[in-house]
C-alpha cells in the first residue's frame, strides 16, 4: 500500500482510482445463514455515503467485518488497496478506519477530555502513555470546539445526554484522524436540532474524510446523502445517488411491498417514505 | 453534492445555523470557567499536603508504637496494604478480578526466605531442613544464586513480574475474562499451593521456611532490627503507592479505566486490551512479590498456607473494605481490616473467619464503594448541606461496572 501511495506522479493517478474502500465478493455466513450473500462495493476518497436496507439486510455485519469485529467468510475487504480481511481490530483501526455504534459507548468514567484525549493517543506507545496528560492540545481542542462539547470538557462523559454523547464519540473519531469513517446510526434518539447539526458536521467532515454512514432515517438521508447504497437480504440491491436509487424499480419492489406488509400487521419500517414522492416528513 | 437542494431545504428550513451562544444556551452554560489547562478539582496543594501528611505519619510509626511486637505486626500492615494497592490496580482500575495474587506474594516470600535460610547456615552448607527431608549433598541449582542478597531481593520482584506478564498475556490475548478469569487465577493459587507442598526436598513443604535469626547481617534480637524492618516496609509502601498513582494519573491509568468499562470499545480505538491488562496484572504482581520479601522478616516464616486460595481472597476483602478504585481505599482497607483481625483474634480466636466473611457480604451488598466511598459521600453531602455546589467531575470515581459487581457477587 505504501507503494502506491508513495509513488509520484503515476501512483498519484492511480491514487485517484483507488477506492478508500473496497469490499470484493464478501460472504459472511452465520451457521449456514448467509448474512452477506456476495456483496461487492466500492466507496471513492471523500464520499459520504448511506447504507440503507431493511432489518436483517446485512448493513451492520457488513460495517463488523471491514472493522475485524466478524470474520469474513469468503470474499476480501481492501482499504486504499491493502488486504485487511481478517486483521484484528486494534490493527485495522490504525490503518485509518474509525467507526461508532448504534448505542453510543464513551467512557462514562472519564471526562470529556479524557475521552478525546485516549482516542488521540491512539498510536502512543506504552512508555509515552505512561506520562500525564498535561492540558489539552490543540490535536483535542479543536475536535472539541467542533463538536461543540467545550462548555462540557471538564464532565464525566456519563453525565452527558444522549445526543451528547454521540457527538463525543465522532470527536473520538475526528481526533484519530482516519481516512475512512463508518457510522452506525449516528443520529438514532437525536431531537430535531441535534440532527440538523448532525447532518451539517458530517457534511463538512466529507471531503477531507470517507465517511459511510448506516441509517433508518429517511428524512436525513435525503438531506445529506451523496451516494447511497441499497442492501437487502445480504445482496446490493442497487446503488447510486438518492435521485436514482428512489426511482429504482428494484427498490420500490422491496419497500412496497414490505410496506404492503407492514398494513397487514408485518415487517415494521419507516423505510417507504423513501419512496414517496414529495413528502413533508416533518 | 448530489442530494437535491430542494429536499435538504424541508428538513432544516427554518433553522439558521447555529450559533456558539445558542449551542451553549441548548446544552447549558457551564458552570465553572473552562478548566481545560489547570488540574481538575480542588487545589492541588490540598492533596500534596494530605500526602506529605501521611508520608511524615507513615515514618513517624516507630515513635509511635513503643511496643515492639505492635510495630512488627504493623510493619506486616504495611506489606500487605501494598499488595492491595496492586490487587486494586488490576481489580479496581482494571476490571480484572484476581483470586491469586497470593501466588505472586508467595513467590516473592520465597525468594527472601530462601535467602534468609542460607543466612543462617553460611555459605556452602545446606538448611537444616534439607539435610532432613532430601538426600541433596550439595546445594541445589535452584537455591545456589539466592546466597545474594540482590538477586534474592531482585528474583522477589522480578519473578512475579514475569510470571504475571506471561499467564495475562496468554489469558488475555484469548480473551478470557469475567469470572473465567477469575476462576483461573484462583487454580492458580491452588496448584502453586500443592506444588509448595510437594516439592518437600526443595520448599520444606507445610512447615516452611523458617528460624531466621540472622535478617539482613543484624541479629533478630537486636534493638534496632524491628525498627529497622518496619522502615523497609514503610519505604517500600511508599514506592508503591508512588508508582501506583503515576500509573493511574497517566494516560495509561485513563486507558485501563476505559478497558474496565468497555473492553470492545477500547479495541475500536486501536489500543490491544491484552497489553493494557496485561501490564496492570504483571505490576500488581511485582507489588505481592515485593511486599512477600519484605514480610519474609517480619513474621519469621514462609510457609505455604499463607498464599494460598484463602489468603488470596482475603487481599480482595481489603481492597472491597477499603474501597476499590483508589489506591488510598485499597491501603487503608488492608491495614483497617489486619488491624481488626489482629484484635478480634487476641480476644476471640475462633470467631474471626465468620466476622470476616460476614464483613465481606454486608461490604459487597450495602457499602460497593468501601470505607472511601463512605467517606466521599459524606463529604459531598456535607458539601451540598453547605450550599457550595459540588463541580462536576473533579473527581473520577470509577464505580463498579456491572460486569465486574456480577463477579463478586
Amino acid at each position: 500500500m505504501s507503494t502506491t501511495t508513495e509513488t509520484p506522479a503515476p501512483g498519484a493517478a492511480e491514487q485517484a482510482t483507488t477506492p478508500v474502500l473496497a469490499v470484493e465478493d464478501l460472504v459472511v455466513s452465520f451457521d449456514g445463514f448467509r448474512a452477506i450473500d456476495g456483496v461487492t462495493l466500492e466507496v471513492a476518497a471523500g464520499e459520504l455515503r448511506f447504507l440503507i436496507g431493511p432489518n436483517g439486510a446485512g448493513k451492520t455485519t457488513l460495517v463488523d467485518v471491514v472493522t475485524g469485529l466478524t470474520k469474513a467468510t469468503e470474499g476480501r475487504v481492501l482499504f486504499q488497496g491493502t488486504d485487511i480481511t481478517g486483521e484484528a481490530e486494534h490493527r485495522i483501526v490504525r490503518h485509518g478506519i474509525g467507526r461508532s455504534f448504534q448505542t453510543p459507548t464513551v467512557f462514562e468514567a472519564l471526562t470529556v477530555v479524557e475521552n478525546l484525549d485516549l482516542a488521540a493517543s491512539f498510536r502512543r506507545r506504552l512508555p509515552a502513555l505512561l506520562r500525564s496528560r498535561r492540558g489539552v492540545s490543540d490535536d483535542i481542542a479543536a475536535p472539541l470546539e467542533r463538536i461543540g462539547l467545550q462548555a462540557t470538557a471538564d464532565r464525566l462523559a456519563g453525565t452527558l445526554s444522549h445526543g451528547q454523547k454521540q457527538w463525543l464519540e465522532i470527536g473520538m473519531l475526528l481526533v484519530q484522524q482516519p481516512r475512512l469513517l463508518l457510522l452506525d446510526e449516528p443520529v438514532a434518539g437525536m431531537s430535531p436540532h441535534e440532527r440538523t447539526a448532525t447532518g451539517e458536521l458530517l457534511q463538512s467532515l466529507a471531503g477531507e474524510h470517507t465517511i459511510v454512514v448506516i441509517e433508518h432515517d429517511m428524512a436525513f438521508l435525503r438531506a445529506y446523502a451523496q451516494q447511497v447504497t441499497v442492501l437487502h437480504e445480504g445482496r446490493v440491491l442497487s446503488q447510486g445517488n438518492v435521485e436514482y436509487v428512489q426511482h429504482d424499480p428494484a427498490v420500490r419492489e422491496v419497500y412496497l411491498g414490505r410496506a404492503r406488509d407492514e398494513r397487514s400487521g408485518g415487517v415494521h419500517l419507516d423505510v417507504p417514505s423513501l419512496v414517496q414522492e414529495g413528502d413533508d416528513g416533518r | 453534492m448530489t442530494a437535491p437542494t430542494t429536499s435538504s431545504g424541508d428538513i432544516d428550513a427554518g433553522i439558521p445555523p447555529e450559533s456558539p451562544a445558542a449551542r451553549d444556551a441548548r446544552w447549558g452554560r457551564p458552570r465553572t470557567p473552562m478548566s481545560l489547562l489547570g488540574p481538575r478539582g480542588a487545589s492541588p496543594w490540598v492533596g500534596r499536603l494530605v500526602f506529605v501528611a501521611a508520608v511524615v505519619l507513615l515514618f513517624a510509626g516507630p515513635e509511635l508504637i513503643a511496643d515492639p511486637t505492635r510495630l512488627r505486626q504493623w510493619a506486616e500492615y504495611l506489606c500487605y496494604a501494598m499488595i492491595a494497592v496492586g490487587v486494586d490496580l488490576a481489580w479496581g482500575y482494571g476490571g480484572m478480578l484476581v483470586l491469586g495474587q497470593g501466588v505472586f506474594f508467595g513467590l516473592g516470600a520465597y525468594a527472601m526466605g530462601m535467602h534468609l535460610s542460607l543466612e543462617q547456615t553460611g555459605p556452602g552448607q545446606l538448611p537444616q531442613f534439607m539435610s532432613l527431608y532430601s538426600d541433596y549433598s550439595e546445594l541445589p541449582l535452584l537455591w545456589r544464586p539466592f546466597e545474594h542478597l540482590w538477586f534474592a531481593a531482585a528474583a522477589a520482584v522480578v519473578v512475579p513480574v514475569l510470571v504475571a506478564a506471561a499467564l495475562g498475556w496468554l489469558v488475555f490475548r484469548r480473551r478470557i475474562r469475567g469470572p473465567y478469569f477469575a476462576i483461573l487465577t484462583q487454580a492458580t493459587a491452588l496448584v502453586f499451593w500443592l506444588l509448595l507442598v510437594g516439592q518437600l526436598q526443595l520448599t520444606a513443604g507445610t512447615n516452611g521456611l523458617t528460624n531466621f535469626s540472622e535478617i539482613f547481617g543484624r541479629s533478630k534480637y537486636e534493638p534496632g532490627t524491628n525498627e529497622f524492618l518496619y522502615y523497609l516496609a514503610a519505604g517500600g509502601l511508599l514506592v508503591v503507592v508512588v508508582l501506583a498513582s503515576q500509573l493511574v494519573r497517566s494516560r495509561y491509568g485513563r486507558l485501563l479505566i476505559a478497558t474496565r468499562d468497555g473492553e470492545d470499545r477500547v479495541r475500536f480505538l486501536g489500543y490491544d486490551p491484552a497489553v493494557t491488562k496485561t501490564v496492570a496484572f504483571a505490576v500488581a504482581a511485582g507489588m505481592a512479590g515485593l511486599a512477600g520479601a519484605l514480610v519474609a522478616p517480619i513474621i519469621g516464616i514462609v510457609a505455604p498456607n499463607q498464599f494460598a486460595v484463602l489468603p488470596s481472597i482475603i487481599m480482595i476483602v481489603w481492597v472491597a473494605v477499603g474501597g476499590r478504585g483508589t489506591i488510598i481505599g485499597a491501603l487503608l482497607g488492608a491495614l483497617a481490616v489486619s488491624y481488626l483481625k489482629t484484635r478480634v483474634s487476641e480476644t476471640r480466636p475462633d470467631d474471626w473467619q465468620y466476622f470476616q466473611g460476614l464483613l465481606f457480604v454486608v461490604v459487597i451488598a450495602y457499602v460497593p464503594g468501601g470505607l472511601v466511598g463512605v467517606a466521599r459521600g459524606s463529604w459531598l453531602r456535607g458539601r451540598r448541606l453547605l450550599g457550595s455546589r459540588g463541580q462536576r467531575g473533579d473527581v473520577s470515581p470509577p464505580r463498579p461496572t456491572r460486569g465486574t459487581t456480577e463477579v463478586t457477587a
